[in-house]
């Protein structure tokens, strides 16, 4: 990890320097799903409260069923929240008409299942969905814009291949380079760094990096990666059993007593060059 | 990248459509009265050229009178079913979805069974009677679609091995209940239970249902193609389509309902024809890939081929005795089916 560091990631300016006002605002924003209309509700998002400019890049972590899924639709739009707001520039996210959204907001889910054979670029076409009317023929411009996005993530020779013969790194980013066709504002990731090793895993962080940067996303990131939030996220959501424990850079957020306490288990944070924190397991103690 | 372009769908379509063409001719050739191609093709000049009094009258009834008009009918109920079958492999996202295989076709023949038994005793005149089958049939295909539809889920997800077992149990209870009404009615005017339990063709249209066949037809199919890039992205699951911008629910509705139309026209005057949604749309993406653009009218047109083949075989191989073309059809089709389910399961 500790080569990580670059050119790209030194040169930008500090987070709270950055120009632009509020894109996304989450206020107190909560979920309650149930099971039927009357049933008591089988689990909660309390009110959760943070905002984010653009060329932010924020990591939502937290233990399995602690609601981060569940922030991620509501940040969608495909949930609408039972009390507070979510608003992208102004608009609340689940009052959008659906091709509006998705204009403005992609995701990038865990991988897709595929029915029939596809390749790459019909894959990354799909992202220009949105913009097209009718029958929807793909323009010149459309494909051009998927060239780009293919070429954004690094993956312009993946074009022609089958999705069903490459590998899940290489998935990965086609399934990222449909997501910046779809030329939003904001990018949501759930659990991206899922089933890679841990050179794709700081690869894709790393082009996220650059591409918040570059095309001025805000990025929100779901992740179980402890040390990939901490090295690359200007902000984190720290979630646990539907509450929002805490919100603020990754040195405010990934504290020892707070992170022992989420996960239940013995951690140790010491803190990098760059000033960012590091998580690592503390071991046990041999037996006597 | 190459995505489909309007000049490719075109000449793929014009291609079918010749082919369509040169399999009607030879249709209207073969049959157990013998016709010369070259008489043929001189009657066919004389009809196009509006001189139709100059045929000779043998000629004319049997190739105008009979065996054009059940290839006409051959061609709404092909191109229907296939466009069917496609629909429901997107909407339930399983590529082994077709309405025989699923039921609805069985359900649309109950419809239509208890409209013909119910018609009689109610107080309308015959013409709105006449429609009460085809509507009859569209009931009971979308209840049919929409049980096997609940019942194919677990746990909230649509399940394929249970989805494509709730529609063979349901074809098959559905079988049962069509054995059970048609042996209650004993009127000699109602087409026997072999048409309603495997189809065939051999009824011609009455003339009153022809311009609600066709213009049901193209509404149905045309409303399933307005939504046909939509279809594309619900392959890859309703969520991620939702993420892309489609309105799933409204695409859902819009798909749902005409597909049991088209089902439902082709059932109430062909009876149920097996596996012809099966067979042609998997065809069709060997050949021209799985775009739904491109998919939808080539299984259209190649249904329509397929079924106007496989009912002037069974016009054919045997006379003058006739099978009934859903024998044709699911001796081509079955075998397939159990071909996808190993290949799938492997």
């Amino acid at each position: 990890m500790s080569s990580v560091p670059s050119a790209a990631l030194s040169s930008r300016p500090a987070a709270s320097s950055r120009a632009g006002d509020i894109r996304l605002s989450v206020e107190q924003a909560s979920f309650a799903y149930s099971a039927g209309e009357n049933a008591a509700p089988v689990f909660t998002l309390e009110a959760t409260t943070f905002q984010a400019r653009q060329r932010e890049i924020v990591a939502v972590l937290g233990r399995n069923a602690s609601g981060k899924s569940t922030l991620l639709k509501l940040i969608a739009g495909v949930l609408e929240p039972l009390s507070g707001r979510v608003q992208l520039d102004g608009f609340e996210t689940s009052r959008l008409e659906a091709r509006i959204r998705a204009q403005r907001i992609a995701m990038v889910q865990q991988e897709s299942q595929l029915l029939y054979p596809m390749r790459a670029w019909e894959f990354v076409l799909q992202g220009r969905h949105p913009y097209q009317r009718g029958l929807r023929f793909e323009t010149t411009a459309d494909i051009a814009i998927a060239q780009n996005a293919l070429r954004q993530v690094g993956a312009a020779d993946l074009s022609d291949r089958l999705l069903q013969e490459i590998s899940g790194g290489e998935k990965q980013r086609v399934i990222l380079a449909r997501a910046l066709a779809q030329q939003p504002l904001l990018l949501l990731l759930d659990e991206p760094t899922l089933h890679l090793d841990i050179g794709a895993q700081v690869d894709l962080l790393h082009g996220l990096r650059q591409l918040a940067d570059a095309n001025r996303y805000t990025v929100i990131v779901v992740t179980h990666e402890l040390n990939l939030a901490a090295e690359f996220a200007d902000q984190v959501v720290l979630l646990h059993g539907g509450k929002c424990l805490r919100v603020g850079s990754p040195a405010a957020v990934l504290q020892k007593d707070l992170l022992e306490h989420v996960f239940e288990a013995p951690l140790e944070v010491e803190t990098g060059p760059m000033g960012r924190p590091r998580i690592t397991i503390r071991g046990q103690e041999p037996l006597p | 990248m190459r995505p489909l372009t309007v000049e490719r769908l075109l000449w793929t379509c014009a291609l079918l459509a010749a082919i369509l063409f040169v399999v009607v001719v030879i249709a209207l050739k073969l049959g157990a009265v013998p016709v010369s191609l070259y008489g043929l093709g001189k009657d066919l000049i004389r009809v196009a050229l509006h001189r139709s009094s100059e045929l000779s009258s043998d000629y004319r009834f049997i190739v105008f009178d009979l065996r054009l008009p059940r290839i006409i009918l051959g061609i709404l109920v092909g191109a229907s079913l296939s466009v069917a079958g496609a629909s429901f492999q997107a909407l339930l996202r399983n590529p082994l979805a077709d309405p025989y295989v699923l039921g609805v076709s069985s359900g649309a023949a109950v419809g239509a069974i208890v409209a013909l038994i119910v018609a009689p005793h109610l107080p309308v005149g015959a013409s709105i009677a006449a429609l009460l089958t085809p509507f009859g049939a569209f009931l009971g295909a979308a209840a049919t679609i929409a049980a096997v539809y609940f019942l194919g889920q677990r746990e909230g997800q649509i399940d394929s091995g249970t989805l494509l077992l709730a529609g063979i149990i349901s074809a098959s209870f559905l079988s049962a209940l069509i054995t059970g009404l048609m042996a209650t009615i004993s009127s000699s005017s109602y087409r026997g239970m072999a048409f309603w339990l495997m189809g065939d063709l051999s009824t011609p249209l009455p003339p009153s249902l022809r311009w609600v066949f066709g213009a049901g037809f193209l509404l149905a199919a045309g409303a399933i193609y307005t939504t046909a890039s939509d279809l594309n992205l619900l392959l890859a699951g309703e969520r991620e389509a939702m993420h892309l911008g489609v309105e799933v629910t409204r695409v859902k509705l819009v798909v749902y309902a005409c597909a049991s139309i088209l089902t439902g026209l082709a059932v109430s005057v062909s009876g149920s024809i097996g596996y012809v949604g099966l067979l042609v749309p998997h065809v069709m993406r060997l050949l021209f890939g799985s775009d739904y653009r491109l998919l939808l009218p080539t299984a259209a047109l190649g249904g329509a081929i397929a079924v106007v083949v496989a009912d002037t075989l069974a016009r054919t191989v045997v006379a003058p005795t006739e099978l009934p073309v859903g024998a044709m059809t699911a001796m081509a089709g079955a075998p397939l089916f159990i071909y996808l389910l190993r290949r799938r399961a492997a």
